[in-house]
Formats: C-alpha cells, sequence, structure tokens
C-alpha cells in the first residue's frame, strides 16, 4: 500500500501511480498490484481510488449530458448531430418538437437545417448504438438550461475533459465570467460553448477567458487568475469592475 | 564506389564512423503538440531524422463498413516527403511504405485500450521530413508521443531502437550509412514498463549470441529514450505553468507602472482642460485623488491576492 505519485501532479501514460490494494478510478488500470495510468493528467486520490484526470480527449457521451451541436444531416425523420465526439447523436422530431410530427406531411428542415446549432440532452447511449439526443428537459430540480435551436452568439470547441474547470466548483468559474462580461452562455459536457453578448468586445472577452482556461487547466489558483485578467481587461475597455461587484441576477 | 569501400564501419576500438561507441545513440529530442489541428501531434529529431507524427481521433469511421464492433480501427499512414533522402523520392507509397505502415499500425495497436471507443478509428499520421536511417523506430516512438499528446488512454508509450551487425560487432542505433553497409539491422520496439515486445524485425546476419546481445543492448537503449519521451510530455506543460507563474510574481510592478503612465496621460490632458476650462478644476482636482486612492485599492487589492493564493491552492487540492 504505497503511493508513488502526489496527489495533483502529473503523470505519463504508463507511470505507476501505486502499488497495493487501492480501488480502480478513472483513466488509470491495474497490473498485478500496481496501478497505472492511462493517460497524461493530474493524479487525483480520493479515499482508496486512485483517478487520473485527464487533459485532452475527445467527448464520449454519457446519459443526461448538456451538448451542443451542429446538425450535419437531415433525413425524412431524423437530425443526424455534430456533438463533437467519435459518434453522431440522433435527435428525433418525437423528443424534440412541441407538436405531432407527421413526416408525410412536415418537413424536418423547417426546424432545424443543416447547420444550426442546438443545445440538448444525451437521452441514452450505449457502445453499441449511437447516442440518441432529446431537447425535452425531465430534470426536476429546478435549474434547467436551455434547450434548442441556438440563434447567433459563437460557439467555441475546448478539450472536454477541461469543462468541470470551466464551470469551476459549484459554477464559480462560469458565474464570474458572466458577471463581467454580461454575456450569455450555455456549456456542453462535448467542450462547446455557446455564449452571446451585447458587444463584440465583451464576447471576445469570454473568448480570451475561456482560451485562458483551457490553456492553463493543470494550474491551481486559476479562478483567481481568471478573475485578475476580467478585471484587467474590464479596465483597458474603460468600464471598470462596477458591474463584476454587482451580485448575479 | 571506391569511397564506399573505404569507410570504415567499425575501428578496433569500436569506434564507429561518426565517432560513437558501440551502445551510443544518436542525440534524441521530441517536441509534443506542435500541429494545432490534429488532436494530438509530436516531432522527433533522432541524429539527422525528423519525423513528424499527428494522431486524429477517436473520429467517425468512414466507410462504416471497416468499423469493427468492440474496439477502435488503428490506421497508420507512414510517408516520407520527396526531399527527405538524398536523392529525390517518387510521392507515391511503395511497398516498404505500406509496410511500414502496416507494422506501425500493429506496433501500436498493443498499448492503445482500443476496446473504449468502439466502431470507431484513430488515424495516426506519420510524416518523414528528414530520413537518417532506422526512420521506423524513430517513427514509433514519435507516434505514441503523438497519441498520448491525442489523450487516448494507453497502456505504456511505445519505444523503438535498432541494433545492428556492424563486421561481427553488435551495435545500438544505425545510421543510414550502417544500415546500407552493415552485416545486419534488427529494429524493434517495445512497451518499457512490461518489456512487452510489439515489434521485431530482422534483417541480414546475426547469430545467436549476438542476437542475444543486441536484444539486452536494445531494452536498455529503449529505457534511456523512455525517458526522455516522458520529459518531452512533462516539459510541455511544465513550460505552460512556469508562464504563468513566473508573470504572477513580476507582473504587480509594470501593471502599476502602467497605471500610473496611465494616470499621467490623463492628468495632462486634465492640465489642457483646466486651462481652457477654469470652472472645471475642482472637479478634475476630485477625480484625481479619487484615481490615487482607486490605484492605492488596486495595490492593496494585488497584495491581498498574493496573500490569499496559497491558501486557495490547498482548497484545490482538497476537490
Amino acid at each position: 500500500m504505497t503511493i508513488f505519485i502526489e496527489n495533483r501532479s502529473m503523470v505519463t501514460p504508463g507511470e505507476i501511480i501505486a502499488e497495493g490494494n487501492y480501488n480502480v478510478g478513472q483513466n488509470v488500470y491495474r497490473k498485478d498490484k500496481r496501478i497505472i495510468s492511462q493517460v497524461i493528467g493530474l493524479v487525483s486520490i480520493k479515499d482508496d481510488y486512485i483517478n487520473v484526470v485527464s487533459l485532452k480527449g475527445k467527448y464520449i457521451p454519457r446519459v443526461g449530458d448538456t451538448v451542443i451541436g451542429k446538425v450535419t444531416d437531415v433525413s425524412l425523420n431524423t437530425w443526424t448531430v455534430d456533438i463533437a465526439s467519435p459518434y453522431p447523436g440522433i435527435l428525433r422530431p418525437a423528443t424534440s418538437l412541441d407538436r405531432r410530427f407527421d413526416p408525410v406531411k412536415d418537413h424536418t428542415r423547417k426546424f432545424f437545417d443543416i447547420g444550426d446549432v442546438i443545445s440538448a440532452k444525451v437521452f441514452s447511449f450505449d457502445r453499441t448504438r449511437d447516442p440518441v439526443l432529446t431537447l425535452r428537459d425531465n430534470n426536476r430540480s429546478g435549474s434547467t438550461t436551455f434547450l434548442g435551436k441556438l440563434i447567433g452568439g459563437r460557439v467555441i470547441e475546448i478539450s472536454p475533459s477541461k469543462i468541470p474547470r470551466l464551470i469551476g466548483r459549484r459554477g464559480s468559474m462560469i458565474s464570474t465570467i458572466k458577471q463581467y462580461t454580461n454575456c450569455r452562455m450555455i456549456v456542453g459536457q462535448n467542450g462547446r460553448v455557446w455564449f452571446k453578448g451585447n458587444s463584440f468586445e465583451e464576447e471576445y472577452l469570454v473568448l480570451q477567458a475561456i482560451e485562458k482556461i483551457d490553456r492553463e487547466a493543470h494550474t491551481t489558483g486559476l479562478t483567481d487568475r481568471v478573475k485578475e485578467f476580467l478585471e484587467d481587461a474590464r479596465k483597458k475597455m474603460g468600464k471598470p469592475t462596477a458591474k463584476g461587484e454587482q451580485p448575479k441576477k | 564506389m571506391t569511397n564506399k569501400e573505404k569507410t570504415v564501419l567499425i575501428t578496433k576500438n569500436g569506434i564507429r564512423h561518426d565517432g560513437r561507441k558501440k551502445t551510443d545513440l544518436r542525440e534524441i529530442r521530441f517536441e509534443v503538440g506542435i500541429l494545432d489541428r490534429a488532436d494530438g501531434s509530436a516531432i522527433i529529431y533522432w541524429g539527422k531524422n525528423k519525423i513528424l507524427a499527428a494522431v486524429y481521433g477517436p473520429r467517425e469511421l468512414h466507410p462504416k463498413h471497416m468499423a469493427l464492433p468492440d474496439r477502435a480501427l488503428i490506421r497508420c499512414e507512414y510517408r516520407m516527403a520527396t526531399f527527405s533522402v538524398t536523392e529525390r523520392k517518387s510521392p507515391a507509397p511503395k511497398r516498404r511504405e505500406k509496410e511500414i505502415s502496416k507494422i506501425l499500425a500493429e506496433a501500436i495497436e498493443p498499448a492503445v485500450f482500443d476496446y473504449l471507443y468502439p466502431r470507431s478509428v484513430i488515424d495516426v499520421f506519420i510524416e518523414v521530413l528528414q530520413a537518417d536511417g532506422g526512420s521506423r523506430c524513430a517513427s514509433i516512438t514519435a507516434a505514441a508521443l503523438a497519441l498520448a499528446d491525442a489523450g487516448i488512454p494507453m497502456k505504456d508509450l511505445v519505444v523503438g531502437c535498432a541494433a545492428g551487425n556492424l563486421n561481427g560487432e553488435v551495435v545500438i542505433d544505425l545510421d543510414d550509412v550502417e544500415d546500407k553497409e552493415g552485416q545486419g539491422d534488427l529494429p524493434i520496439a517495445v512497451l518499457p514498463l512490461s518489456g512487452e515486445v510489439v515489434l521485431l524485425q530482422s534483417d541480414g546476419v546475426f547469430n545467436p549470441e549476438q542476437y542475444k546481445e543486441a536484444l539486452d543492448l536494445l531494452m536498455d537503449a529503449c529505457q534511456t529514450i523512455y525517458k526522455l519521451q516522458r520529459e518531452a510530455i512533462t516539459n510541455k506543460y511544465a513550460k505552460i505553468t512556469e508562464e504563468i507563474i513566473e508573470p504572477v510574481e513580476v507582473e504587480p510592478e509594470p501593471t502599476e507602472a502602467k497605471v500610473e503612465k496611465k494616470k499621467g496621460e490623463k492628468t495632462e490632458e486634465k492640465k489642457e482642460t483646466e486651462e481652457k476650462t477654469p470652472k472645471k478644476k475642482a472637479s478634475a482636482k476630485k477625480a484625481k485623488s479619487e484615481q490615487s486612492e482607486e490605484s492605492e485599492k488596486k495595490k492593496k487589492t494585488s497584495k491581498k491576492k498574493e496573500k490569499k493564493t496559497p491558501p486557495k491552492k490547498d482548497e484545490e487540492a482538497k476537490e
């Protein structure tokens, strides 16, 4: 029962993290009694679980995730959606429209066309079938994100493993960005972020902040640094932090 | 031809034609993540070899009928640039390139957890920009780095190296001349952690003792290369960390200087306005004093932040 690598330090594939009866968490595998990393990432040891938080990688759909996708194909009764994953998302009218859909009379293109950006939830996914998306939210806890066609705004794509960092603990990072830039943001678990602001400058600020987080995700004290960056940027814009001090709406 | 006959591959003292000893490797250097549009990439400088590796995926596979129901397909393409060798090489893929593409894909496969991404494909592209012997070993080493950089789960990195037979002497890491004029070439690729051999080709003549000696030397050489490979990965992220940490320590001074500069500019402007409109004097003075207060506050806050940062690190560690 020994741990060779310090918590939160960097590992590479094939690096031995621990030896003994530890539980195998994410991105590690066991060989004999040794726990070995599978990816480049940061070690996180919780209780007896040894995890590695990956720094890069493709999005693997999980049921219930909010994703931002782009419609790539339209057929009589399905939309194929690119969700930045090895598997294309499938969206059907029955689980996405508010009204009855008759494939004989109605046209799928009238609702979503190729190139439209949508936010959706993953309804089902397993290794054998492509993920099915839905625009209905069965989340009863109250907090709802908008699901449907996203009109205007911008989309930026970052590594999906950095999304938890972008959101921050209890949404601290994302609410900071929202406060300082007055932008609407929707974060997809697939690494895509949609945002729309009142001005180009503010949108650009969001873009810069997200890129900063993507680049520096493996370092500590990131929330403070992003806050500092946004404050400085607002000063340069001639709009000092006044709006940032307000509690969020 | 007379020149070629004259080249002494290995002297009695065990010095090779380029001055190396039996077990010396050429200089090896890596850079990771050099291509923006690839999911993962790496370049390897191995002696005179310059080889670029790019990884795309796991991604959707077209044509769909090639997809494997239980794991990802690993495709590899090894290509030599026309200018990579002294005599211009025709860009059409020849038998040699197809062979190397195949053996590279097969050497990578045991290292990758391909069952995590069924029905998809992982594409590896290898572009030899400059070739000087042992390019397949260098390619494998670079490809493993590119795969790791793409965030693809792997058992271990893959390391390749070649051994050769020069007039009966077993040597490590053949270059182009030794490869062509020596008596044997033995490229190998291993998973260094477990010592599994994922590629073994053998050309020319080795007697059993030489073969054993070559394998032993290669295993040691691979461990050395493995260390360099790992360093290349950690260096990539360490660089970013350094960039961040240094500015945080140094930054407060330049930013304050900037603020002061700005103040200076503004005050000059205000002086002009004062001259023009004496009524606004009072308000301008107020503004000045406010500004100075603000700047003081800023300084304070920045200092506070510095103090605050260490405990927050701990908090994050708890996460």
